[in-house]
């Protein structure tokens, strides 16, 4: 393991994940955890501060149209719009990263394209959205908008063909997003008192995209956000979702399981995007960034980590490892950091740590882990960048309208 | 204005200034009406005042006119959820209205948005439900904007109602979150619904449990016959545009008489004109100011606009600062402008142009003195205490309960009417010193909303 203080050939980027009161189904319980105030703006506003006292990229925040179940009374259920709860901390935090989780399936790209635009100027420069497709019966019937959807059997393999459609769709939605996004060119806004023209109505354009699902004109009610192209994330477990991170995405988020693991999936999933259409027809030559997702028990004791997760996983039951999709880690923040660094050497760009205990798993992280890699010189000592963006070493994207009008 | 009038409290909010051409953009003062930091300084002025709350428009399209962008007012806005979730963390008692669409999204969408706006501001949130369906606007929407004109208010209805099932779904005791027995909730499934109706077929669990109100404030905006009946029936408040004696109090009285029906009280539902002002040091400096102020508003190329909405034909060869055009209107679909609501005022446009060119015939005005007459002349003109007992005076003779503040500059032009109106109110008794709540409710003096049931039904009639 490359524990020695080497200076890092690239940065490593950290992100965390937020979710009720932590990713542990029994993290409710815990002491220092607070069910009662899941709803208020109190709870998350300190959690982002203290993602921030920590230095850490950004914040994701878990989402979806449903209960979280419907048939337990011994599990976090009730959970807030992720993208309001993102805009509540545009003007309480500085440096953050915040990207919201929204439902590509169920949602107008006009609104989410304006909403996280919004969140970008709000942020000033610090907004993202984690995209993602809804398969599940019981969140098409509370839109009612996707009978097919909604007749699915619950708990069901849903037909490939069923599947590539919706992520087909989540392509053409991040596809209006983004081109949403552009369709004011940045030196719109004129204020030519003189002819008494306040745009440059030439430098607004119409995204005009025809897709199965949805038709959309344009341009966007909100002017270019200030990164130009607000990060676009998603989750990747299969090789339709690596297509549509290959295709769309300027982040993925990967569960490897180990080094091996997390090499094999950023090979495929970098292999994937050497095939996509370059910008703006796709990502497909734009630079990606690959975080590897671990749920964490994190504790400075030998050994406490993995009795906390004992303890936990007693309480709820059954082991947190049996459900999760991601790698569950129980140790100490300096094994958090070999593995951090390992997977980085693997070829990831960092990892999405999920807290299995809020606030006890991110205290440990913003105190913990990052100060055992700063001392590793392996993490920034202060935020530096402005955007999102540029700390994820991503360059704003030029506008696609106006390279075109430059082309001419 | 005597000082021991009855007393009755004066309803203040303020609306961000829109894209149309009230907001002055011309003018050296005007800064962004997009950067945070305008919608911070004007929501912390609007507070400053102990007003009410903060009022959001909303358009889904940017306008057109003569096939190209409308570029002479200000273009663009943020989102209106964002914004007023972003404002709900740098203010504390201000209530937070935005203009939702009923058409162009779905209500179980909507519902968890203003019920978590609800959360993140601690009691605040207020819903201008509107309904339109222009084909225009449908054009950046899945759904389209097509419905036959008789389903409009059918389906806003529904879908109001679906929302209203939604805010009710958790009753606020779901939740035990008991450590010790590891009980999270007291039953499972909490916030279960089902609505099957011509418009929406839904059914399942809302996720967002009972927000601090309950469910949002709601307002209705639009004065038809079904709108008063839609306000009537489920409102908490209706922005109106009449804010005249002679205009406020007849249909204040109409639509206050019609919530006996629906077994409410005359309280139950505020009614609250917008209103433009010009302040000066006296009555005349103040018209003075009016009169430039309304002059940077309509341009002459923005006259030529007006006019070419009701006329519906291309006039820009016409000189703003000469007589009306002699030609007439073209009747029939409108091609001069779309993403506009002004349009639809001129139903019979012949005979506007006809009372048009009558009037500027009589007074002798050119096109842009006739527009200017017309479209912009401002609500309440004059010095603080002239205004003040304007104000007053309306609200003692029920033309309104209060008012929808439209200043016309971004993000300053709030200031002079809370700096300089307001303590005159404060001081005559009729406007707070104090916010009387934390919630909207509280502070509009609306009853609150009882768990799982609805203050607009027979469950109000008792409170």
């Amino acid at each position: 393991m490359p524990a020695d203080p080497l200076v890092p050939t690239k940065p490593l980027h950290l992100a965390v994940a937020l979710d009720g009161a932590g990713w542990h189904p029994a993290a409710w319980r815990e002491p220092a955890a607070r069910p009662t105030e899941l709803s208020s703006a109190r709870y998350w506003t300190d959690l982002a501060l203290e993602a921030e006292a920590g230095l850490l990229d950004l914040v994701t925040l878990e989402d979806a149209f449903r209960l979280q179940s419907t048939d337990r009374t011994d599990v976090v259920v009730g959970r807030l719009d992720a993208v309001l709860v993102a805009a509540r901390l545009s003007l309480v935090t500085q440096h953050v990263g915040l990207v919201p989780s929204a439902t590509a399936t169920h949602t107008e790209p006009f609104h989410l394209s304006k909403a996280v635009a919004t969140l970008d100027h709000a942020s000033r420069g610090r907004a993202g959205v984690r995209v993602q497709v809804s398969l599940r019966p019981d969140e098409a019937a509370h839109l009612g908008r996707r009978p097919e959807l909604t007749a699915l059997v619950p708990g069901s393999t849903p037909d490939p063909a069923l599947v590539e459609d919706v992520f087909d769709e989540a392509r053409d939605w991040t596809e209006v997003v983004r081109r949403l996004w552009d369709s004011w060119e940045d030196d719109a806004e004129i204020r030519d008192t003189a002819t008494g023209r306040f745009v440059d109505a030439a430098k607004l354009h119409a995204v005009d995209v025809d897709s199965p699902h949805f038709s959309v004109r344009g341009p966007s009610t909100t002017p270019r956000p200030p990164q130009g192209q607000p990060l676009v994330a998603a989750l990747s477990h299969v090789p339709v979702a690596h297509r549509f991170v290959a295709r769309s995405a300027d982040l993925g988020f990967l569960t490897p399981h180990d080094a091996d693991d997390a090499r094999r999936l950023v090979t495929a999933v970098r292999a994937e995007r050497q095939t996509q259409p370059a910008w703006p027809d796709g990502a497909g030559d734009q630079p990606l960034r690959l975080l590897g997702d671990v749920a964490v028990v994190l504790d400075e004791r030998p050994g406490a980590a993995a009795e906390r997760l004992a303890r936990l996983d007693e309480a709820a039951g059954a082991p947190l490892a049996g459900t999760s999709d991601a790698l569950v880690f129980a140790g100490t923040p300096a094994e958090l950091a070999d593995l951090a660094l390992a997977w980085q050497e693997a070829g990831l760009d960092g990892l999405r740590l999920r807290p299995a205990v809020l606030p006890d798993d991110l205290h440990a992280t913003t105190r913990g882990l990052v100060l055992e890699l700063q001392r590793r010189g392996a993490f920034r000592t202060e935020y530096s960048e402005r955007t999102l963006r540029e700390r994820l070493g991503l360059a704003r994207p030029a506008n696609r309208y106006a390279l075109t009008e430059a082309a001419r | 204005m005597s000082r021991d009038t009855t007393g009755r409290q004066v309803h203040l909010a303020a609306h961000f200034p829109g894209v149309n051409n009230t907001t002055v953009w011309s003018d050296p003062a005007a800064g962004s009406h997009i950067d945070p930091d305008s919608f911070v300084r004007f929501a912390q002025t609007a507070e400053r005042g102990k007003l009410d709350f903060l009022f959001l428009a909303e358009g889904l399209r940017l306008r057109e006119h003569a096939g190209r962008t409308y570029d002479l007012d200000v273009v663009g806005r943020p989102d209106t959820f964002t914004i007023l979730a972003a404002l709900a963390g740098v203010t504390t008692h201000l209530g937070l209205t935005g203009t939702i669409s009923s058409t162009f999204n779905e209500p179980y969408e909507v519902a968890r948005q203003f019920a978590t706006l609800d959360h993140l501001s601690e009691g605040r949130a207020a819903w201008n439900v509107v309904t339109s369906w222009d084909a225009f606007t449908g054009e950046n929407f899945r759904r389209g904007g097509f419905l036959a004109a008789d389903q409009r208010y059918d389906r806003a209805r529904s879908f109001l109602e679906t929302a209203l099932e939604l805010f009710d779904s958790w009753r606020g005791d779901e939740v035990l979150a008991d450590k010790d027995t590891g009980r999270f909730l007291r039953a499972p499934g909490p916030g279960a619904f089902a609505r099957h109706d011509a418009h929406f077929d839904v059914s399942g669990h809302t996720t967002v449990p009972r927000s601090p109100q309950g469910r949002p404030v709601v307002f209705q905006a639009g004065d038809s016959e079904e709108g008063r009946a839609f306000a009537a029936e489920h409102a908490d408040a209706i922005f109106t545009r009449y804010a005249t004696l002679e205009e406020g109090r007849p249909f204040y009285a109409d639509v206050k008489a019609r919530l006996a029906a629906f077994g409410r009280r005359r309280d139950d539902l505020l009614v609250l004109p917008a209103a433009t002002f010009a302040l000066g040091d006296t009555d005349a400096e103040a018209e003075e100011v009016a009169r430039e102020v309304r002059r940077a508003q309509v341009s002459g190329a923005t006259a030529i606009v007006f006019l070419e909405q009701v006329w519906n034909r291309d006039l820009s060869g016409y000189d703003p600062d000469g007589p009306l055009p002699d030609v007439d209107p073209v009747v029939g679909e409108q091609v001069m402008s779309q993403g506009r609501a002004s349009v639809r005022q001129y139903r019979d446009p012949l005979a506007t142009a006809r009372a048009w060119r009558e009037r500027a015939e009589a007074e002798g005005l050119s096109i842009r003195e006739l527009m200017i007459e017309q479209t912009a002349r401002q609500t309440f003109v004059g010095s603080p205490t002239t205004v003040a007992d304007t104000i007053q005076h309306l609200v003692e003779a029920e033309a309104s309960d209060g008012f929808i503040l439209v200043p016309h500059l971004t993000p300053g032009g709030l200031d002079p009417f809370v700096d300089r109106v307001v303590p005159i109110l404060q001081e005559r008794g009729v406007h707070r010193t104090e916010y009387e709540g934390t919630t909207l409710r509280d502070n509009l003096g609306l009853r609150p909303v009882p768990a799982g049931g609805s203050s607009t039904t027979t469950a109000g009639a008792s409170a």
